[in-house]
């Protein structure tokens, strides 16, 4: 038979966080319809926030997101911070910079080896690959077991942080826990030269297409926490100017709006952050882009989780560096900066695993009033679907069985995080 | 014999429960010998239907909910809720105490109507559940405690007494002390009093103790010059939906 008809319908994308549905339909060659549909149940953070004690903001809002725990109260805690004139110390910006790697690594490594390594290998799941690859799996393990440690030490746990608050801190980890932290983190370089090195071995799919790449730049680093907006077309935005950005709009299929800014759709995450920041990237991560084929401006979303391999290499490079500042100066016990005032609108922005994201709150007598979430899946949604409905017609001669492959896989290279996302509709579509 | 087939489903949640549960297994890799885990969306594509322990994460928010959540229920033989939105409702609660349409106008504007909604509840409020793993996200041994004993035969229990009894055999400097409030006093132990612990009140994500008493812990607040309003806020974060229980009871009481 000819494979000029086709219906995919992958009834939940597997190894993803939460739920997502693809749907293709080709007709005597003709594509009528290309859809990740997002079924994911609404959320209603933003409404359950208002008429909550500021301080608690972080704390729900962490609750989003089970992998992005971190970046999600980080982006609340500047938001806070912005809207009561809250100026943090550098030693909570250390903290919270490490913290922040801490999460990057964790979800980094759970993404590339256990969801993404296993559809290289031939295999349902990282499972089978304890008795087929045990080193590799050991590895995987005890690098996402020194992330989750690292996370714990600054704040409690990684799901969900603890010990931060508006200002800074309630808890500190002591100098020795954290000269222990520092001699894991450079104990586990092995472990990084042995992720790209398994990573060159893993051929990413043939696929290129241009399209605009939005994270957070800083002058002075490879930026996470702060910074501005930027784009591989041109243009800078100040965070607080984020809605000029992400335009987003309400489509059927999804339970996560859509964004578009220059062009119909945008991405976000570790490629688009590679193409714009390439050069503050640190050096061994740079070797690593190099050793992996990985160079700005790369087209191909498959790359997404090379992008990521690379940034494993830097945030352990980085947090390094890090944890040597804070060692040089000792820690220091201090209590948070208390707000300047107690009314405000502050709009905090942190490039989290998968993306640029952004939380906006109002304040009134410290009782949040008003509050929005921009998540980065959400971001990518359209960009996903740009990127099937180009993919599809090239592989169509393929079969079924590598099509729906191929789709599931392009799904899973954006690390989408779709419960995060779901601020939206449950929409039923044919 | 044949290892005992486990499946996990998640419902209204951020997922972070079944996160613990991949990071339970790390440091516990011999459990993978001793069960067979034949349904884990998140983790991976093969999906088994015959399973006999159902791990359920999430709060049921929604009609479809139900619909799967009783699906479940037929074919397990045990059904685990896994973290405080399947045990509690959990922060998802939080809105019950809101009006619905405007939640839904809030979020969805005029696409309001395109949401399939409703207030949120734990997962016991919808089909009868044999155990809950408490706490938001769950403590990963704790987890491992619970699966031990449930392979056993056995029915996990655990200590029906406040976070304070660890929090002080912790030698934890009492957070009313640093001029916060905590619900400690009345909130299930058994998390190691990690909040305390790391310089923060405990939130109540493990749910009320069996006799929960809330003068008692107004009155230590008032002792201690804090604000009962800011704990009765703390209340209504995971604990909402039962307090708003406990608030029915006492209404239908005539008190």
């Amino acid at each position: 038979m000819a494979n000029n008809t086709m219906k995919i319908d992958v009834h939940h994308v597997t190894r993803v966080e939460g739920h997502g549905n693809i749907t293709v339909d080709v007709k005597n060659g003709e594509l009528k319809q290309v859809e990740l549909a997002i079924v994911e149940t609404p959320r209603f953070f933003e409404a359950m926030l208002r008429g909550r004690p500021y301080l608690e903001s972080s704390h729900i809002t962490s609750r989003i997101c089970g992998i992005c725990a971190v970046g999600h109260a980080t982006a609340s805690l500047r938001a806070t911070e912005k809207a009561l004139g809250v100026e943090p110390s550098e030693q909570t910006v250390l903290l919270r910079k490490i913290n922040f790697h801490g999460e990057i690594l964790d979800s980094h490594i759970l993404h590339a080896y256990m969801l993404v390594a296993p559809d290289f290998l031939g295999v349902g799941s990282v499972i089978p690959l304890a008795k087929s690859a045990p080193d590799v799996v050991l590895r995987a393990l005890r690098m996402k077991k020194l992330s989750g440690d690292m996370c714990a030490t600054i704040s409690g746990r990684h799901t969900h942080p603890i010990a931060m608050t508006v200002g800074g801190f309630t808890h500190y980890p002591s100098n020795d826990e954290l000269y222990r932290l520092r001699e894991r983190l450079e104990e586990a370089r092995a472990d990084v030269d042995a992720t790209v090195e398994l990573f060159q071995t893993l051929d990413m799919p043939d696929f290129e297409r241009d399209t605009e790449y939005i994270a957070l730049r800083k002058e002075e680093e490879y930026a996470f926490i702060d910074g501005v907006i930027a784009s591989t077309d041109g243009g800078t935005w100040p965070i607080e100017d984020y809605r000029k950005v992400t335009n987003e709009t309400i489509v059927q299929h999804s339970s996560a709006k859509h964004t578009a800014n220059q062009r119909e759709s945008y991405m976000v995450g570790a490629l688009a952050r590679v193409n714009v920041n390439h050069d503050k990237l640190h050096p061994k991560a740079k070797a690593a882009a190099d050793a992996l084929g990985l160079k700005p401006k790369c087209t191909n979303s498959y790359m997404n989780t090379v992008a990521q391999v690379v940034e494993i290499a830097h945030s352990i490079e980085d947090s390094i560096e890090i944890a040597d500042v804070l060692l040089e100066r000792g820690i220091q016990w201090e209590e948070p900066v208390p707000p300047a005032r107690l009314s405000g609108e502050g709009v905090g922005s942190c490039d989290v695993p998968r993306g640029i994201l952004f939380h906006n709150y109002v304040i009134e007598d410290g009782i949040v009033v008003g509050a929005n979430c921009i998540i980065p899946t959400g971001q990518n949604l359209a960009n996903v679907e740009a990127d099937m409905r180009a993919l599809v017609p090239t592989i169509l001669d393929q079969g079924k069985e590598a099509v729906t492959q191929s789709l599931e896989m392009l799904v899973r290279a954006y690390d989408p995080c779709i419960s995060c996302s779901a601020h939206m509709l449950d929409v039923k579509f044919e | 014999m044949s290892k005992p087939k486990i499946a996990f489903f998640d419902f209204t949640s951020c997922e972070g429960c079944q996160l613990t549960v991949i990071d339970a297994l790390q440091t516990n890799i011999e459990l993978l010998d001793v069960v067979e885990i034949v349904q884990f969306r998140e983790a991976m594509s093969e999906k088994g239907e015959d399973y006999q322990i159902a791990f359920v994460e999430g709060s049921c928010t929604r009609p479809s909910d139900e619909t799967r959540l009783k699906k479940i229920r037929e074919q397990a033989a045990m059904v685990v809720a896994l973290g405080a939105c399947a045990h509690l409702g959990g922060v998802n609660a939080i809105r019950n105490r809101q009006e619905l349409d405007d939640v839904r106008q809030y979020v969805y504007g005029d696409k309001a109507e395109w949401f399939e909604t409703y207030p949120a509840r734990p997962i016991s409020a919808v089909i009868p559940v044999e155990a809950a793993i408490p706490g938001c996200p769950i403590d990963r041994d704790e987890f491992v405690m619970v699966v031990k004993q449930l392979l056993q035969g056995r029915s996990p229990v655990i200590p029906d007494q406040p976070l304070c009894v660890e929090c002080k055999l912790k030698g934890n400097v009492c957070v009313y002390l640093r001029g916060k409030t905590c619900l400690g006093p009345i909130t299930l132990g058994g998390c190691d009093a990690i909040c305390p612990t790391y310089g923060d009140g405990c939130e109540g994500c493990r749910g009320l103790i069996s006799k929960p008493n809330i003068e008692s812990l107004k009155n230590a607040l008032e002792e201690h010059g804090l604000s009962f309003e800011e704990a009765q806020a703390k209340m209504t974060m995971f604990l909402n939906y039962q307090m708003m229980e406990l608030e029915k009871e006492t209404a239908g009481n005539g008190k």
